[in-house]
């Protein structure tokens, strides 16, 4: 192997490396968009896990408006509403919400409810201690429940955002297997 | 610049003539950097002509208001593939045409440093190109959702031909990636003694970095596509909402390769002008170090500015004005560089030959296109701008009279070198004046009707837009009937018709490859040159 190829070989290992790298990079920004979102709330994500409740401090000096919206997706069949449109609350203070869902189709659908917050910067302070949100529904045909939502808004809530909007998205997430599951039972 | 030296040695080559083969084999076996340079660059004028007609039927489409000609599925077809095949299959390839015909001559080198891999990163990319144009001739068509391919559109409401369309890019991917990492090879290890980092040409210089950024991103294009294809196949949901997923985040990925991917489609543009205007200035380049910098810091400033394609996705106020900030950076280095284009010209013994006008013409018309980026960048107004016709107008600004008229330019400026014979100057002044006529009656109006709101990739549009487009529609025709001069003129030089030139060819042209008899010998530099 004379001197050159040697050169080139081991340049080209590096090179290739750095080819497997990024093609790793891309892979890698998804769990990296998802923390830096959760740590800054930029797309409107808001926690996944329950929120505990710590005798905060209430801030009864302000208020906060929460503004819900229901909407479903395109091929979603359920009606899915909010009990009051819009909340007044104080910061810290505990507040619930419920939500009533109906699938008034003939076959049992499997509805995964996904919220969204906007301003996205506002997501962080929204804490909630329970949601539907957390897991899936499955209603049988023809049947509705009401779900309860309860919160509090964050009181390091920076003093002008006075406003936010909560989006709750609903999709069926039926699969085939559990499409044949739910029919037999 | 310096003036290199060389000592080479006419009579070397000489007995290598007749280990040439003939016929189709000499192609397809072929691991000689000018056999492979001019493959590419065939192949990239055949695609170029492909895109082009699929052009011709946008332009057919929209000369009038209503749907006379295609169906909307068809005409999103259309715009899909016309902009896959001149990002992937005309502009890229062609500049990997010339850094496989320039590179080892201009730096001194036998050949590139990977011959077997430059063979293979060429013959895999026709394979790529006949699986997406076959997908178009399929059930449901080709691909319909933009050649930006965004989630949903490319997951949930795309068809089948869907995994055609991700296996032809991993495979362009993969032949972008051989092709660079040949030419840092070359780069590094094959420049001939006393050709030091800063005397390079910079045509060597730019095609470097794009390597660079070329290894940096196609990777990422490669992840993004696999996870739209696993999103739609294998129930993932990288980009589904309801599976916890984000669409947002495929924009991230798309541009996070996306944006480099217009420098990479830049830069060598940058180079081919900075090797032609000291020529017809018989003056050195103004400023080559800054010229260095100036491009490491754009490619550099590439991987910062993404979201500016995303200002209407609805970002917190802080990132749109960072991402707003970081792009004006990027008209400095620029700036410098139109700025050393024009100091070079300024008191030099200037004449206009094709390649000239040809690089003059980039120089305003990229600066023009250049400005309506920087219009765009601005956040408040982009909300207006944004996927209007003025975003048209502005990256055909950059990508045609920017980079593929730095491809004629430099086409025109070498091609005496590859075929030993001066081309047909009348036809390629036709050629020019054609082309830069029509190329303007074809892009300029479409700022207007982007101002004035007519949405982009929509095969209908409102009445009030209907003189503009026809306009537009007639520079378009003019412009792609231009270029079948430029066809007659290749075909003429392919066929060594034309007066012999010398080995300098053009007075005043300095650098390595002007020493070396024309047409360039099948070998050259066996025996490496000394540069002084």
């Amino acid at each position: 192997m004379t001197d050159q190829t040697k050169q080139n070989k081991s340049l080209i290992l590096k090179l290739l490396a750095i080819v497997l790298g990024m093609f790793g990079f891309g892979f890698a920004l998804v769990p990296l968009y998802d923390v830096f979102c959760d740590l800054t709330g930029l797309n409107g994500k808001t926690s996944n896990t329950a929120a505990v409740y710590e005798a905060v401090d209430i801030d009864e000096s302000r208020y906060v408006t929460v503004e819900f919206i229901t909407r479903i997706n395109t091929g979603m069949s359920w009606q899915f509403e909010v009990e009051t449109q819009q909340v007044k609350v104080h910061p810290g203070e505990m507040n619930q919400v419920n939500f009533s869902a109906k699938n008034p189709g003939a076959r049992a659908i499997v509805g995964q409810a996904v919220p969204s917050v906007s301003p996205g910067t506002a997501a962080i302070y929204l804490n909630k201690t329970e949601c539907f949100c957390f897991e899936q529904q499955i209603l049988q045909a023809g049947e509705k429940i009401i779900m309860p939502m309860r919160f509090y808004v964050d009181p390091q809530i920076p003093k002008d955002m006075t406003y936010f909007t909560v989006q709750y998205t609903l999709y069926d997430v039926t699969t085939a297997e559990q499409q044949v599951a739910l029919n037999r039972g | 610049m310096n003036t290199p030296t060389s000592e080479h040695h006419h009579e070397s080559h000489d007995h290598h003539e007749h280990h040439i083969p003939k016929g189709i084999k000499r192609w397809l076996y072929t691991t000689n950097h000018k056999d492979i340079g001019t493959l590419y660059l065939w192949f990239a004028f055949i695609m170029f002509l492909t895109g082009g007609a699929m052009a011709m039927v946008i332009r057919a489409e929209l000369f009038q208001p209503g749907l006379q000609i295609v169906e909307p599925n068809f005409f999103n077809q259309m715009t899909t593939v016309h902009g896959l095949i001149m990002v992937f299959g005309a502009v890229m390839p062609a500049f990997t045409g010339l850094a496989n015909w320039l590179i080892p001559m201009m730096i001194g080198a036998p050949d590139m440093a990977l011959p077997r891999m430059n063979n293979w990163s060429f013959w895999i990319l026709p394979f790529a190109f006949i699986i997406l144009l076959s997908s178009l001739f399929m059930e449901g068509g080709g691909p319909a959702f933009g050649w930006t391919f965004y989630a949903p559109l490319s997951t949930t409401y795309s068809n089948d031909t869907t995994a055609l369309f991700v296996f032809s890019v991993h495979i362009m991917g993969a032949s972008s990636i051989m092709g660079a990492i040949n030419v840092i090879v070359t780069i590094f290890n094959m420049r001939a003694p006393g050709m030091t980092w800063m005397k390079m040409p910079l045509f060597v210089w730019t095609w470097l970095i794009t390597a660079f950024l070329l290894i940096a991103v196609m990777p990422v294009l490669a992840g993004a596509v696999t996870m739209v294809l696993t999103d739609k196949f294998f129930g993932t949901s990288f980009f589904d909402a309801a599976g916890g997923g984000d669409p947002v985040m495929f924009q991230h990925i798309f541009w996070f390769f996306g944006h480099p991917e217009v420098y990479i489609m830049i830069l060598p543009a940058f180079g081919i002008i900075s090797q032609i205007v000291p020529t017809f200035s018989r003056k050195p380049l103004f400023g080559y170090a800054s010229m260095v910098y100036a491009t490491t810091s754009i490619a550099l400033l590439s991987f910062i500015v993404w979201a500016h394609h995303m200002f209407t996705t609805g970002m917190p106020v802080f990132a749109e004005m960072f991402f707003m900030l970081a792009t004006m950076l990027i008209s400095v280095p620029t700036g410098v560089k139109v700025f050393n284009w024009v100091a070079t010209m300024w008191r030099g013994s200037l004449s206009f030959e094709v390649p000239m006008l040809f690089a003059l013409a980039f120089i305003v018309l990229f600066t023009i296109g250049g400005l309506s980026g920087l219009m765009l960048a601005i956040t408040p107004v982009d909300f207006q701008y944004h996927d209007t016709y003025f975003v048209v107008a502005h990256f055909h600004y950059v990508l045609v009279t920017g980079a593929i008229f730095s491809i004629m330019a430099a086409v025109y400026y070498w091609l005496p070198k590859w075929t030993g014979k001066m081309f047909d100057i009348t036809l390629a002044k036709w050629h020019f004046w054609c082309s830069l006529v029509s190329v303007n009656v074809l892009f300029f109006p479409m700022h207007f009707v982007g101002l004035a709101g007519m949405p982009r990739r929509i095969p209908d549009y409102a009445l009030q837009f209907a003189d503009f487009n026809k306009w537009i529609s007639i520079g378009g025709f003019a412009f792609g009937l231009s270029q079948l001069i430029f066809l007659a003129l290749l075909i003429k030089a392919c066929r060594k018709k034309g007066e012999p030139v010398s080995a300098q060819v053009w007075e005043g042209a300095e650098g390595l490859e002007w020493e070396i008899p024309s047409p360039a010998p099948y070998h050259t530099f066996e025996t490496p040159p000394v540069v002084k």
